[in-house]
């Protein structure tokens, strides 16, 4: 266990730019991945929350509070949202060499990001809304030999300890883990802050490092669509709404409704 | 021609989340209650900076650019009632201006650095029962008494009128004994103070639209404030009021155009799901070239905007662009109004659909800050077509 003084307590937060949740998302046709240009960019919503704890932590008990980002040149418009709503500094993963990259190679480039910045704490949000798998935290915590406090809803430090409400199918666990450790925060932990018109200018002058493939240690050949471990063999476009059913009653259509029902498996 | 900067798009995006999470939501209640919290609202909106945003940061302004101030009403004007985002424009946009610009230190402290943080409500005061576009032709006094004024008279449709802890008063100024003046000269503005004795609301004015916004008619019984409340030159304040209403003027047509914008978009996804004679109505040419006209309408409009705002932000005189863009918007939006309503059929005249809440909020625009005839009135004098006697 190391001994952490709360006050230069060192958070990271790992944020993600994924497509407007709202937007039709489609493939490229040239390689299968996510297409991110043609779709509006918006910062991971789940992450939203992750900023806004780690910010509640710093204004509690003091601290740095650096967001990283892996992603292409525009998530740094992700990065300086983050650092609008107070961040201090920001690390942006960014290297052609990482596109189509997947689960277990993202956790690879971000461990490696964070190993270097030395974090005491390491906060993310419990999953990403394009992928939506919820493993890359857990994956980053095993690289990195920290104790990992997934789906969390609720966060406390003292001292050197974490202390987390892990949300379970019956309520919560509460569990405990030393510093440094990893934390993933479910939604509605909090209420994430509006960036204000202040935090949006100062934004403009906090530091934003790059950092590449080169720079992380990771040879091309551990990232990236070629190293994924899967792949998208053929996409389709989703078949186009089906007409409904119509059941006209004639006394005996609370029983078409219940057999059509039944026969889909819904009762 | 303006360019958009990154930081002008995150602002853009965090005031149109604030409409979206703290206006929308709660605008059928506050509508049907006729009122809004203001103070509430107001603390949250001087939190992100919306008030005075290009006011000195020293008196509780953001230093911003003008483009700021265009970008905050192009998002007001998309809320869901028009009511709120109005409230809000008086306080950014009509009651502080004046103070920012001519007001003293102290006063500035005061008055305006609260207002600005959200911490106060506030109202401009100008028109009267008996005079409302012709600002020249209120009666309310402020006679001097050692280092007071003691105002009486009445004002009336004033904004957040009923909520207001300060007003800007625009009164005629006397020296005891000495009869008022008439027309444009000896007026003053003066920063009231809503809990000084002999101030009363009247009543609160029920209206065809813009219901959560609440609209008082004021009551001033010898009011008694010290001189040092005066904002700028004492006999000035029709000047300073006319200068306040061109930041006001500009900040309704960014309103509108964009109100307008969305109403049209808002119709034309209507039509397009909405089937009569076995296929979607939008097919109906009609309906399509009548929106494909608004839309046009619109689209000038919106760019004569930016090019007003780049002149003001340049620091040139845009009296005229500003009149004319109030005047367009509000006579374009009595069109898109009705055509909104129009063509929703019965869903447009129902309550529960957004065109019928559109028509009443939106006519408001052809009327408030200078009707449409006295706009019409000011161009014409402009291009040089007085009366002749």
């Amino acid at each position: 266990m190391r001994e952490v003084d709360s006050e230069t307590m060192k958070i990271v937060v790992c944020v993600k730019q994924v497509p407007d949740s709202w937007a039709e998302k489609t493939l490229r046709p040239s390689d299968n991945t996510l297409d991110r240009e043609s779709v509006d960019a918006v910062m991971n919503e789940l992450d939203e929350y992750a900023v806004e704890e780690a910010l509640r932590l710093q204004e509690a008990q003091g601290g740095e509070v650096v967001v990283l980002s892996m992603g292409p040149s525009q998530a740094t418009d992700t990065i300086r949202k983050a650092l609008s709503m107070g961040a201090d500094a920001g690390v942006h993963v960014v290297d052609d060499g990482l596109h189509g990259s997947d689960a277990v190679a993202t956790s690879l480039a971000l461990a490696k990001a964070i190993e270097a910045q030395g974090a005491d704490l390491v906060i993310f949000g419990s999953e990403s809304t394009d992928a939506r798998m919820s493993v890359v935290p857990a994956m980053v915590a095993e690289r990195l030999g920290l104790p990992q406090l997934t789906f969390s809803s609720s966060v406390a430090v003292d001292g050197g300890t974490v202390r987390t409400n892990r949300v379970t199918e019956y309520g919560y666990d509460v569990v405990e883990a030393p510093l440094p450790a990893l934390v993933s925060v479910v939604e509605k932990i909090n209420e994430p802050r509006y960036p204000s018109f202040k935090g949006i200018m100062a934004a403009k002058k906090k530091p934003v490092q790059t950092l590449g493939l080169a720079d992380l240690g990771v040879a091309a050949g551990e990232v990236g669509l070629g190293a994924a471990w899967s792949v998208v063999a053929e996409a389709a476009a989703r078949p186009p709404k089906a007409k409904g059913t119509i059941v006209a009653d004639d006394g005996s259509g609370g029983v078409a409704i219940a057999d059509y029902l039944s026969a889909q498996k819904f009762i | 021609m303006i360019q958009f900067t990154t930081e002008h798009r995150e602002f853009r995006a965090m005031v149109r989340r604030f409409v979206e999470t703290e206006i929308n939501p709660n605008a059928d209640k506050w509508e049907a209650a006729g009122i809004f919290p203001a103070h509430e609202v107001f603390a949250k909106v001087g939190e992100l900076g919306l008030f005075g945003l290009e006011v000195d940061p020293e008196f509780g302004g953001q230093g911003a650019d003008h483009v700021y101030n265009l970008i905050l009403g192009e998002e007001l004007g998309k809320a869901d009632a028009a009511g709120v985002p109005l409230a809000i424009a008086v306080q950014a946009t009509m009651s502080t201006p004046s103070l920012a610009k001519y007001g003293t230190e102290e006063l500035k402290r005061a008055y305006l650095a609260p207002a600005l943080r959200g911490e106060m409500v506030t109202s401009v005061a100008v028109s009267e029962p008996d005079a409302g576009s012709d600002v020249a032709g209120i009666r309310t006094k402020a006679v001097r008494d050692g280092d007071h004024w003691v105002i009486t008279g009445r004002k009336m449709w004033i904004t957040n009128g009923t909520q207001a802890d300060w007003l800007c008063l625009l009164a005629r100024t006397v020296e005891p004994g000495q009869e008022p003046s008439t027309g444009y000269r000896g007026m003053s503005q003066i920063i009231v103070p809503t809990d000084t004795p002999g101030f009363s609301v009247g009543r609160k004015i029920e209206k065809m639209g813009n219901h959560s916004s609440d609209t008082a008619e004021l009551v001033l019984d010898e009011v008694r404030v010290p001189v040092s409340n005066t904002v700028g030159t004492i006999g000035k304040g029709f000047q300073q009021q006319m200068s306040q209403f061109q930041d006001e003027r500009l900040m309704g047509a960014y309103m509108a155009t964009s109100g307008m914008r969305r109403a049209i978009e808002r119709t034309g996804e209507y039509l397009k799901v909405r089937h009569a004679f076995g296929e979607p109505l939008i097919n109906n040419q009609y309906l399509r070239f009548r929106l494909a006209e608004l839309a046009a309408e619109v689209d000038i409009l919106q760019q004569y905007n930016y090019s007003a705002a780049e002149r003001y932000a340049a620091g040139q005189d845009v009296t005229k662009m500003a009149t004319i863009a109030k005047f367009k918007t509000g006579r374009l939006s009595r069109e898109v109004g009705d055509i909104a309503v129009q063509f929703h059929g019965g869903m447009g005249y129902a309550e529960e659909h957004w065109p019928a809440r559109y028509l009443r909020d939106s006519r408001l625009i052809a009327i408030g800050g200078g009707a449409d005839e006295v706009m019409l009135r000011v161009i014409a004098m402009l291009e040089g077509w007085e009366r002749f006697a």
